[in-house]
């Protein structure tokens, strides 16, 4: 989640600040550096051969091999040996073709979108409450953040605790108002809900926390001056704070796509993406393939693993298309 | 997934350990290889002169106790000096696997017998007849979990197994004796005694992995069910067993999710009339401050269920330098020589593999003998020339009893779903 804190900040440097400005600038500094001495250059080099080789190291070369092994049939003969036949799309096609596709795409929309939406609507609403300052609004922002820094293992299995068809609290509390016993996390109608707002309840700290920020950078004046034109409460909302807080919202929204498609940890330690793959997605499947069976499948792993990326690249292109289309007009 | 029936906590104790140190500050990203090891770097001085690298899956056994002192003086008797790496169960197989890929992998490697099988088709193992290991001693149906196509690639170092754990105090209100529980019927109706007397039934693991399969084979082997076959009568008779109970309310809906950990709680918590579980529970059962009994798992028509072996081989992997195996042989004879199996046994709260060393565990601690009976009857998972199809049935397999037990299938249709997978699969 590091990026998360970068990004936002280039976003509004992109749309509208002085363009031509800085432009000539930077296009005057440039032929100014070709006049300069040659050891420069090479400093210039110096500095950016770590960054390229860290880039290689650790961002280019697990992806090829990622894609490398999705291409190759590898049982554990030949991944030991190194030698698998090259396969083409095979595994590709037999992840398509096989029975848990479907339902593992479905699962990874409904998850992604519901939890995307419940996380932004009550992320905004807070931030909009927060922004107002009353007693102990501090302590209590700094409450939401729990969820945060309760690393995903501790917050998960308490989850699942809680939402024990036998011994859960949950159960316990809905017994008190008569109402029966829900099997969450075992019944097959039930599971993908319960890891999706366990998600919820994780993810809801990022939004708000990224979205008050966005808040605080709204000129109060232009608050003043919708005052001054009778602008209160919804209106004020939706005419002034949403519109102005658009750019935020939408890398907020983007990068809790991607964060939310990779979600694993906290559904393989609810439900193992169970029962029987009622609550899988394709992360948990992915896994589910390269590790967790005795006989490891790193072919189909892998294929699955890349189409989850493919699908988090082609969100991200959409989102810097529409970011373009925004700023040039 | 060696998770099944090894350490005293299976499964989970890789997370509860990252729980534990995510808890304490620790880096969560670097916990999952470190566990307990002894020295990190061990693995990469494979051809060092006179060390020799042994890699267990013991995290919870440190430098001080009697298991990682015995591998010391084995090296020693061996005159060489021993580096020892423990990981995760689960970790250990990539890690051997990318290892010997790198080829650099241990010189002894302790690891959980379905694995085995798997590793041999890697080519990562040698086999008795190229490491001359002696294996005559050893219980054939143990020893079977490590053969394949009629060679064999490691010694057991000790079994455990699955039985049935009872509360005493629960069965006597019910009015059940326990020694009327012979087959599956008598069972289910001390189980609706229970339930009638107000407390709960019985509690296992049936989770969507490995662990799920592992509990369900007792039942599913003692209908008389083969896993070349999941949707036999008996097959489907197994599954409609587990199915009815949670339908009459003598199991609870929680099983579909347990771990085995998870269901022990359940069982701990004194509500439960029987839980099955493994050996590695018998200290914890001291615990837990009620009279308890362990019965082997009835089959259907009654007598032992062959239950599955849990436990790991002591293997040699191969090396460049095939000089090397003399060392490691002596090594792991050591290890598994009637004396110190005993230590080794001991120290790992298993069964030992020969009937030597299981006469005298019984000698000395008689409670152990229902699990020595309970061993003898069991059978590997990857026996009957399974191999490695055994991962590709047991994954259909656990999908199944998943499906049938959340209600998404009648039992025989899970089955014939999955000996239909099982099939593609194993082709």
């Amino acid at each position: 989640m590091n990026h998360a804190t970068q990004t936002p900040a280039t976003v509004p440097a992109v749309g509208d600040d002085g363009r031509g400005d800085r432009v000539w600038q930077h296009h005057r500094g440039r032929r100014g550096a070709a006049h300069r001495p040659r050891s420069s250059q090479w400093a210039a080099w110096g500095f950016l051969v770590p960054i390229v080789i860290y880039l290689l190291v650790f961002y280019a070369y697990p992806l090829y091999r990622n894609v490398e092994l999705s291409l190759r049939d590898y049982t554990v003969r030949s991944f030991v040996r190194g030698d698998a036949p090259f396969a083409g799309l095979a595994n590709y096609v037999k992840v398509i073709g096989d029975a848990t596709f479907g339902p593992a795409l479905w699962h990874t929309v409904v998850f992604t979108l519901v939890s995307l939406v419940f996380q932004f609507t009550i992320g905004l609403g807070l931030a909009v409450f927060f922004t107002r300052h009353f007693p102990l609004s501090a302590t209590l922002r700094a409450l939401f953040l729990v969820p945060w820094l309760l690393p995903l293992i501790v917050s998960a299995s308490t989850w699942s605790w809680l939402l024990n068809s036998e011994s859960g609290v949950v159960n316990d509390v809905l017994g008190v108002f008569g109402a029966a016993p829900v099997h969450w996390l075992t019944s097959p109608d039930w599971s993908l809900w319960s890891v999706t707002i366990a998600n919820i309840w994780i993810g809801v700290p990022f939004n708000l926390v990224v979205l008050y920020s966005g808040l605080q950078a709204i000129d109060r004046s232009i608050y003043e001056a919708a005052e001054l034109d009778g602008a209160a409460g919804w209106r004020r909302f939706w005419s002034v704070t949403f519109p102005l807080l658009r750019p935020v919202s939408a890398i907020t929204l983007m990068l809790g796509l991607v964060y939310t498609l990779k979600v694993f940890d906290i559904i393989w330690i609810m439900t193992r993406g169970g029962p029987s793959v009622s609550s899988t997605t394709f992360a948990t499947w992915s896994y589910r393939l390269g590790f967790g069976n005795l006989l490891p499948a790193f072919g189909p792993g892998a294929a699955v693993g890349n189409l989850l990326i493919v699908a988090a690249l082609a969100c991200g292109l959409i989102y810097i298309r529409v970011q373009r289309r925004q700023a040039s007009s | 997934m060696g998770s099944v029936g090894i350490s005293p906590r299976p499964a989970y104790s890789g997370l509860a350990a990252l729980a534990a140190l995510a808890l304490t500050g620790g880096l969560v990203a670097c916990s999952s290889s470190s566990g307990g090891s002894d020295n990190p770097g061990g693995a990469s001085q494979a051809a060092g002169g006179g060390t020799y690298t042994i890699w267990d899956p013991y995290p919870q056994h440190d430098a001080s106790s009697d298991w990682v002192k015995l591998l010391g003086t084995c090296g020693t008797k061996a005159g060489v000096k021993v580096e020892r790496t423990a990981y995760d169960t689960t970790d250990l197989t990539n890690k051997t696997l990318l290892a010997a890929q790198q080829g650099n992998p241990p010189d002894v490697l302790i690891v959980d017998n379905p694995v085995v099988s798997t590793l041999a088709e890697a080519g990562v193992l040698t086999t008795t007849e190229e490491n001359k290991l002696d294996t005559s001693a050893i219980a054939p149906n143990l020893l079977a979990a490590g053969q394949s196509a009629g060679k064999t690639y490691g010694v057991p170092i000790g079994a455990n197994t699955l039985a049935l754990y009872y509360n005493k105090d629960v069965l006597e209100k019910a009015g059940v004796e326990v020694s009327s529980v012979k087959d599956w019927a008598s069972l289910t109706s001390a189980l609706a005694k229970v339930k009638a007397a107000g407390k709960k039934g019985i509690t296992f693991s049936a989770i969507g992995t490995e662990e799920g399969s592992f509990q369900f084979l007792p039942w599913f082997w003692g209908s008389g069910a083969q896993l070349t076959k999941l949707d036999s009568a008996e097959g489907a008779s197994a599954l409609d067993l587990w199915t009815d109970w949670l339908k009459k309310g003598y199991a609870p809906n929680s099983v579909i999710n347990n771990t085995q950990t998870t269901s022990w709680q359940e069982f701990a918590s004194g509500d439960y009339a029987f839980a099955e579980n493994g050996t590695w529970q018998l200290a914890n059962a001291k615990k837990t401050g009620f009279g308890y009994g362990i019965i082997p798992i009835p089959a259907k028509a009654g007598g032992t269920a062959p239950a599955p072996t849990g436990g790991e081989f002591v293997a040699i992997p191969v090396q460049s330098d095939t000089k090397r195996y003399a060392t490691s042989q002596q090594i792991v004879t050591c290890l598994t020589s009637t004396d110190n199996s005993f230590v080794t046994t001991t120290a790992l709260s298993y069964i030992a593999p020969t009937q030597q060393v299981q006469d005298k565990q019984v000698a000395e601690n008689p409670d152990l003998s229902v699990w020595v009976e309970a061993v003898k009857a069991a059978k590997g998972r990857t026996s009957d020339n399974l191999g490695t199809k055994y991962p590709k049935i047991s994954e259909p397999m656990w999908g199944a009893v998943q499906a049938a037990l959340s209600g998404s299938k009648s039992p025989p249709q899970a089955m014939a779903d999955a000996q239909a997978a099982a099939a593609t699969a194993t082709q």
